[in-house]
């Protein structure tokens, strides 16, 4: 049976903050990030021999505008033991989410014109400046650290994406973008900032996709 | 003065192109005329000011006053380019407490606003740094002798640059309202505030030169490579318990022992000596809590009750401003395990009202806050000191 889990609860906070990095994975792209706003419940349930589920109602919002906001059920579910499983997530938007086509082809053309790749860093800098220009490379790295996330999140960790180091666009003959990014994953749990790099591939019908992604070694 | 004029038909516009000609005026354009409806701005020397005007009132032509005296900005600016050289401020009033300083301008702020308020604000130095630099506090009093105290402190994890420039703005806005009602005026009848601004000033330096994201101090200890204690798992509170790692090379290493960090012990020895301090803020970023202790045990501190009820009001307080929601409770139920807890100790020292913030935001800039969410943030944070301290004056112990 479920149990009533306090909002303000470490382990409520780090299930959504899960289940919006996950679906901000499936439902992202260069034109739309989705962020927790807020937990309105959990409830918790220990399954024997399978592992602890969440049932979470949670109120997300458009990074870009922040009035838009949709509501949104979820169950993650974090396997006993082993730890090369991610966790399972599901969940149920309650509404529809702002149209971007506009923006992303927009953003697409620009990208596919360039003549030379496109390179950057330190996204947002020292001071948590975005040039505009740069806002999409970001976002799309927001949608895209939500895989990595999903993948590596246990209850013990909570991650978020604290800043792109470096990003560099890899030419493609076929229809994609590919970029290739070295990000920055803030744990909350264990306060560590763990170095990742990971191949994003992205189409406006296609969605985004991470094709490769690997943990860094810390820096002394 | 500088004086502006706009020509608004063909008629002004020639009036005012013919003023170029009027060589003993010895006006100087700084916009020349160019057709109607561009403004045209004018340096008129002081003895010139009287005809120059009397002539455009006479055809009807209307100026406003640009600049009401240069010199006085001249002489500003040549002050200020001589400060500007090193870069430093000139005045807690022209301050820019909406972008992110470094430590030496911060230092330079602490000064000024010791210079301008000689009556209430002092500076104390409580120690130094692991490389040496100094550990200032600042005191803010209307006099007495050792009166019950309030402590805030931020930065002491450097990479949360959200709380030193908030420290900032709070040391100028305690000055602002010391004789306010709606302000601070009442409690700074009855007490003191101390106010430790860069509580790990290498720390912060190294952020800013060498790693945006250090968080701990830069100690060495016995052979190992990696460098840095975690300044909030160093105390005497459950040390080295459950909750903080011993591997040197861990973002929260609790250092060898206890107090090992001068960051810290500086502090400790403060308190100890003071011995009448009867709240105790210490201030971090990100995530929107606010927390009060225990970190390192799930025991419940015997004024729980107390201090929930504290942390409700003060969260209320905070929200009113600009909507910015916040979650409360104790340490190890709120976000996780903690040994070595800085207001585990001084709890345990007697201190009831401990109390730490976690500021804004909640992950999406994380410790990369924006500089335009500096004010807001401060301003909000600041409502919630308000009822802590205030809830201190009402509550004696």
């Amino acid at each position: 049976a479920a149990m009533e889990v306090p909002l303000s609860h470490g382990l409520a906070s780090r299930a959504a903050a899960l289940a919006t990095g996950y679906l901000c994975y499936r439902r992202g792209s260069p034109g739309r990030g989705l962020a927790l706003r807020s937990l309105r419940r959990a409830r918790r349930e220990d399954i024997d021999d399978v592992g602890h589920k969440y049932y979470l109602e949670l109120e997300l919002e458009d990074v870009l505008d922040k009035d838009n906001t949709v509501n949104c059920t979820a169950e993650v579910l974090y396997h006993l033991g082993n730890k090369n499983t991610a966790p399972n997530v599901q969940f149920t938007l309650e509404g529809e989410l702002k149209n971007t086509d506009e923006a992303d082809n927009i953003f697409y053309n620009r990208i596919k014109s360039l003549e030379k790749e496109l390179v950057a860093e330190n996204i947002p800098d020292s001071h948590g400046n975005v040039p505009p220009e740069m806002e999409p490379i970001r976002l799309l790295a927001w949608v895209a650290s939500g895989y990595v996330i999903w993948q590596n999140s246990t209850e013990n960790t909570k991650f978020q994406l604290a800043q792109i180091k470096y990003v560099k666009q890899v030419k493609r003959s076929d229809e994609y973008l590919e970029f290739d990014y070295m990000i920055l994953l803030h744990d909350m749990v264990s306060q560590e900032i763990i170095p990742w790099q990971m191949t994003v591939l992205w189409h406006p019908q296609h969605g985004v996709q991470v094709t490769q992604d690997s943990r860094q070694p810390k820096h002394a | 003065q500088v004086l502006r004029i706009v020509p608004t038909n063909d008629e002004e516009l020639q009036k005012v192109q013919e003023l170029q000609d009027l060589e003993e005026l010895q006006l100087d354009f700084w916009l020349a005329p160019r057709g109607v409806g561009h403004p045209v701005d004018i340096r008129v020397p002081f003895p010139s000011l009287q005809p120059l005007k009397a002539h455009l009132e006479a055809n009807g032509i209307s100026y406003s006053i640009m600049i009401e005296d240069v010199q006085t900005l001249v002489d500003d600016e040549q002050m200020e380019m001589l400060r500007g050289r090193r870069g430093l401020p000139v005045s807690t009033n022209t301050f820019d407490y909406a972008t992110y300083h470094n430590l030496d301008e911060i230092y330079a702020f602490m000064d000024l606003l010791v210079a301008e308020n000689p009556n209430l604000v002092s500076k104390l130095e409580i120690g130094r740094s692991t490389e040496n630099r100094p550990l200032y506090v600042l005191k803010f009093s209307k006099g007495g002798t050792n009166r019950p105290a309030i402590w805030i402190d931020t930065g002491i994890h450097s990479r949360e640059w959200v709380t030193q420039a908030s420290g900032v703005w709070f040391a100028k806005k305690i000055v602002q309202d010391h004789e306010s009602k709606e302000g601070v005026a009442s409690i700074l009848d009855k007490m003191d505030i101390f106010l430790e601004i860069v509580t790990n000033p290498d720390g912060f330096v190294f952020t800013q030169t060498q790693n945006r994201m250090w968080r701990k101090t830069r100690s060495r200890h016995s052979g190992s490579i990696c460098i840095g204690v975690d300044p909030n798992r160093n105390w005497d509170a459950g040390f080295g318990a459950s909750g903080a790692s011993g591997n040197p090379c861990s973002e929260t290493y609790h250092g060898p022992y206890a107090n090992s960090e001068p960051e810290v012990k500086s502090i400790v020895d403060f308190v100890k000596s003071h011995g009448n301090i009867k709240a105790f803020i210490s201030i971090h970023s990100y995530s929107q809590l606010l927390l009060y202790p225990y970190g390192y045990t799930t025991t419940p501190v015997p004024d729980q009750k107390e201090l929930h009820e504290i942390s409700e009001k003060a969260v209320t307080a905070l929200s009113s401003l600009y909507g910015t929601n916040y979650k409360y409770g104790s340490i190890i139920t709120t976000i996780y395990q903690a040994s070595g807890a800085t207001i585990d100790w001084t709890y345990n020292q007697g201190i009831k009202y401990s109390f730490t913030f976690e500021l804004r935001d909640t992950g999406r800039y994380g410790f990369l806050l924006p500089a335009r969410e500096i004010v807001p943030t401060a301003q909000e944070t600041w409502l919630a000191l308000k009822v802590i301290m205030q809830h201190a004056l009402d509550h004696p112990y």
